[in-house]
């Protein structure tokens, strides 16, 4: 694909998507793009196959000019919604309340409100579904309800580093599409942002044309909340049970979310009947997190060059100083020396080969580590308060690490484990992985998270583990990656990329977890050796004292005395 | 006048026979007397095992019972003798958590070893496991377990010349059969009577060795007692009274001879001073499983061999030189025959210590070929009765030792 466009070019699928994404529209060519082979008639390889050859009716440049045309993005996602997270009913379903309730959530900590968040699922026909999502956030304005709703890539959280939910703004709106591309029914929205003024009631679709939303519905409504909104998306979908239903996800949500109350009303009546509730373990929010500009380390020349282009600064040395992280005026001079480029040059001026001496010049520079005060762990206490909630266990432990650097970015990892209590300790380890205190659901083998367990051995802390896999016991195991970017494998933000330094953090989180619960498990399982030790010399003892008297014809008095030896003797030793 | 002959050859009968009566009572008597001296020993035995591990526990000490090792590696052959005999290896069970429950298990046993010989009864190794049920915690989950720890006795009694039969164990198999020259005198178990059992009456039928022979006396003029592999040539040879022709006794072995019919031979031949003689398969397993057991005892069981063999046996037949001579029907040897040869050629010290052996072995390896006994069927269906028996029993100090 080609990489115009504003300041960020989208990645290819299946690339690490560390590239930014860009809010404007992507141009992509039809004979250029492999999409563009979908959207068309097809290719000739896959006729000709089964059709006897036809004479070549070679095209030229012009006939082939006349075909190309614009493809809107939301054209282009429509017809690979697997990108997003939309391939089968049961997926889309789950994507959708995922989408719903990360804004939720965003929004709801933005306005420094503890988030009460209700997912209600209807089941209209057997494979139709109405899924609601009600918050009592800030609401939002009513002029931004058709763009956020109703358009791809819109959103106030693209253009910023910062550690938050949806790194793009894709989420919502994709599932309004999906709903419209299944059902025909539009989006429907409830919003009010504060008691003094009246809540809106908006019906939108999204014209895949021209990614713009039409509303087909406004109105002011009457509604119980003071703030917050409501979203419904009618849509094809399947109800799922086990590890990857609706409500396995909420309740990994609620683990990583402490301070969030969540309700869920499944599918009834023959479903399970009435509200579960998720309670929250602390009113506190998580701390506010600041913005931050990119590091150095972490910009591509492609990237580098835009942001030349873009740059408010007057000279190169200003838009070093301001437009990242870390650098310093004396430290933009030192970049601009060693690339032997003016520090005076005006940023839209400059080439590219200039361009790229100031990329190397900046990766052979020394520069510090960019702040870590943008990313808020959950921490160790509150995910130790919310697994002790969820899951009934003998042993729990919990780790945040420090914040460090991949690629110029901050991230740090946290993870916590339950152990014993009902678990099956025949059965592989529970795995739940969280990106910015958003549940992975999918794609678990892809993801770096998993690696980084099953390349942990798992064997020196007591535990049977299969080699390359996960290890095999009564245990819960979450790792959580809070960061300002957090690499995903493709667009459906469902595995963690590998980057080196995250699998290793990642592991020294897990070791620091696997040492806590090898000592509770080596510990237990000696006062089970201990407990056995008992109950042999409770058994057999006796057993012993029969035999001799059987032999030796003594009396019960002295047998007691055997037996009193003997259990003398054996408490007194190990057992070796 | 052949009336009076009559009378008096029946008078002469009877006076013979209430002779032998009383010879016979007199015999059992001796070998329960016999008997009874071996159970004292056995109970004393026991005791004393007992006693050791009492003492132990009174002093505080940590109690432990000592077993022999059952392999062919700890067993030594010894030549003079004629079997083979435990080496001086032994596992030493200490008591410990670990180990509390066999060791209460071992102890519950030898207590029913002793009421076993207190009353004069006897158990199988099954009737043992049954009989543990009692013992409550002590009791055996599975007979394996029973089965090692009676094994584990035996070895520990072994040492002190006491057979597992003298602690009243039984196997559950019993022994071959037996026809011919024989009376065996049987004293019941419970009266002393006497049962004169005359293995000449059997008709085509045959005396079964029963699994404990201990109690067993004899009478016989036989010249010598004829073990034989196959049950179809014992059958033969019982059919046409072979046993009279020769004037022997047959033993069928079936197979490699259980304990029962080994001791049985042994006994026989031991007291009536008789020697035997082995017909076999001319085949690896037939001469290094089947007649070596015999001979001398078993691997795993060389605690034993003392009691449960037959040092005096000689092999009559068949020998790969028999194959050439009577130019018998053959069959190659198999890869598992091959190897079965070169292992007792390499590590079985029976056949190390035996030069005669080795070329026989080596003389089969050569020849490629293996003969049944049966084979002489090929020159007459009584060819064996007939021309080779005859012929190999004129020369009886050509046979292999």
């Amino acid at each position: 694909m080609n990489r115009q466009g504003s300041l960020f070019a989208p990645a290819a699928v299946g690339e690490a998507a560390s590239e930014r994404e860009t809010a404007a529209e992507v141009v992509v060519s039809a004979s250029a793009s492999k999409a563009a082979d979908d959207v068309e008639t097809g290719s000739d390889d896959r006729a000709g196959r089964r059709r006897a050859p036809k004479a070549r009716n070679n095209a030229t440049a012009a006939d082939m000019a006349k075909k190309q045309r614009d493809i809107s993005v939301s054209e282009f996602f429509a017809k690979n919604r697997h990108l997003l997270g939309f391939d089968n009913p049961a997926k889309a379903l789950l994507t959708t309340v995922k989408e719903a309730v990360d804004n939720s959530l965003d929004a709801c900590e933005e306005a420094g409100i503890a988030p009460d968040i209700r997912v209600e699922i209807v089941q209209l026909e057997e494979t139709r579904f109405r899924v609601a999502i009600e918050d009592n956030g800030p609401g939002i304005v009513k002029q931004q309800v058709p763009k956020i709703f109703g358009r791809l890539l819109y959103g106030s959280k693209f253009h910023r580093l910062r550690q938050s939910r949806g790194q793009q703004g894709i989420g919502i709106s994709a599932a309004g599409m999906y709903g419209l591309l299944t059902t025909g029914k539009p989006v429907r929205i409830i919003t009010r942002t504060g008691d003094k003024k009246p809540a809106n009631l908006f019906e939108l679709v999204i014209d895949t044309k021209t990614n713009d939303p039409r509303v087909t519905r406004e109105e002011t409504v009457e509604w119980h909340h003071a703030h917050g909104t409501r979203v419904e998306i009618e849509l094809e979908g399947a109800y799922r049970g086990g590890k990857q239903s609706v409500e396995a996800y909420i309740r990994q949500i609620a683990l990583a979310n402490p301070h969030a109350r969540l309700e869920y009303l499944p599918p009834g009546p023959d479903k399970t009947n009435g509200v579960v509730l998720f309670d929250r373990v602390t009113r506190e929010l998580p701390p506010e997190t600041a913005e931050i500009k990119p590091h150095p380390y972490g910009v591509e020349l492609g990237v580098l060059m835009q942001m030349f282009r873009d740059t408010e600064a007057r000279n190169l040395r200003g838009c070093l100083q301001n437009d990242f992280s870390r650098v310093s005026g004396r430290l933009a001079d030192e970049i601009c020396e060693r690339a032997h480029v003016k520090a005076t040059r005006r940023p839209s001026e400059i080439t590219r080969d200039e361009a790229e001496k100031v990329h190397r010049a900046i990766i052979a520079t020394k520069i510090m580590a960019p702040p870590t005060d943008c990313i808020a762990p959950i921490g160790e206490q509150l995910i130790g308060r919310a697994l002790r909630q969820e899951v009934k266990a003998d042993f729990y432990a919990t780790v945040t690490r420090k914040p460090v650097v991949y690629r110029g970015n901050p991230f740090l990892i946290e993870a916590g484990l339950a152990y014993g209590g009902d678990q099956s300790a025949e059965e592989t380890i529970t795995l739940y992985r969280y990106a910015n205190r958003v549940p992975l659901q999918y794609q678990q083998g892809a993801c770096a998270a998993t690696r980084a367990v099953i390349s942990t051995d798992w064997r020196s802390y007591q535990m049977q583990q299969p080699k390359g896999a996960l290890p095999i016991g009564p245990m819960l195991l979450m790792i959580h990656i809070a960061s300002v970017w957090v690499p995903f494998t493709s667009e459906s933000k469902e595995a963690i990329a590998h980057y080196d330094e995250i699998v290793k953090e990642m592991r020294l989180a897990l070791q620091e977890c696997g040492r806590q619960v090898a000592i509770f498990i080596r510990k237990r399982r000696r006062e089970a050796d201990e407990a056995k030790k008992r109950s042999y010399i409770d058994k057999y003892l006796p057993q012993v004292a029969i035999g001799l008297q059987e032999i030796l014809g003594f009396d019960d008095k002295e047998r007691a005395k055997v037996v009193e030896n003997l259990t003398l003797l054996l408490e007194k030793n190990r057992g070796a | 006048m052949a009336a009076k002959k009559t009378k008096t050859a029946g008078a002469a009968k009877k006076k013979a026979t209430s002779a032998s009566d009383t010879d016979a009572s007199k015999r059992a008597e001796g070998v329960r007397r016999k008997n009874s001296a071996l159970d004292d020993v056995t109970l004393g035995a026991i005791r004393d095992s007992a006693s050791g591990v009492h003492q132990q526990v009174n002093k505080r000490g940590k109690p432990d019972m000592a077993f022999p090792i059952r392999s062919l590696a700890n067993v030594k052959y010894a030549e003079k003798k004629g079997y083979f005999e435990i080496g001086g290896q032994k596992k030493v069970r200490a008591l410990t958590v670990n180990t509390v429950k066999s060791f209460a298990q071992t102890l519950r046993m030898m207590g029913l070893s002793k009421t076993l010989v207190e009353t004069n009864d006897f158990a199988t190794k099954r009737d043992a496991y049954y009989q543990s049920k009692n013992w409550d915690d002590a009791r055996f989950d599975e007979q394996n377990e029973s089965d090692a720890v009676m094994d584990d006795i035996e070895a520990m009694f072994s040492v002190r010349g006491l057979s597992r039969e003298q602690l009243r164990f039984i196997p559950d198999e019993h022994g071959g059969a037996v026809a011919g020259n024989l009376v065996v005198l049987d004293p019941d178990r419970e009266t002393g009577e006497v049962e004169r059992i005359d293995c000449t009456r059997f008709g085509s039928g045959a005396y079964s060795i029963p699994s404990t022979v201990e109690h067993l006396s004899f009478e016989t003029d036989a010249k010598f007692i004829l073990a034989i592999e196959t049950g179809g040539v014992f059958q033969r040879l019982q059919s046409h009274k072979f046993w009279q022709t020769a004037d022997c006794i047959l033993v069928s072995l079936a197979g490699v001879p259980t304990r029962a019919t080994r001791r049985f031979i042994r006994k026989l031949s031991d007291e009536s001073k008789i020697p035997v003689y082995a017909f076999v398969d001319c085949d690896p397993y037939g001469i290094s499983n089947i007649y070596r057991t015999l001979k001398v005892g078993s691997g795993n069981a060389a605690h034993l061999s003392q009691f449960f063999c037959v040092p005096q046996a000689r092999f009559l037949g068949v020998t790969p030189q028999d194959i050439r001579d009577y130019q018998l029907p053959t069959h190659p040897l198999l890869d598992v025959d091959i190897k079965r040869a070169r292992d007792a050629l390499k590590n079985d010290p029976f056949f190390k210590a035996h030069k005669p052996w080795q070329k026989a072995m080596n003389d089969l390896l050569q020849m490629g070929v293996r003969a049944e006994q049966q084979a002489l069927a090929k020159w007459g269906l009584n060819y064996v009765i007939d021309e080779y028996l005859p012929r190999k029993l004129a020369n009886v100090g050509q046979f292999l030792p």
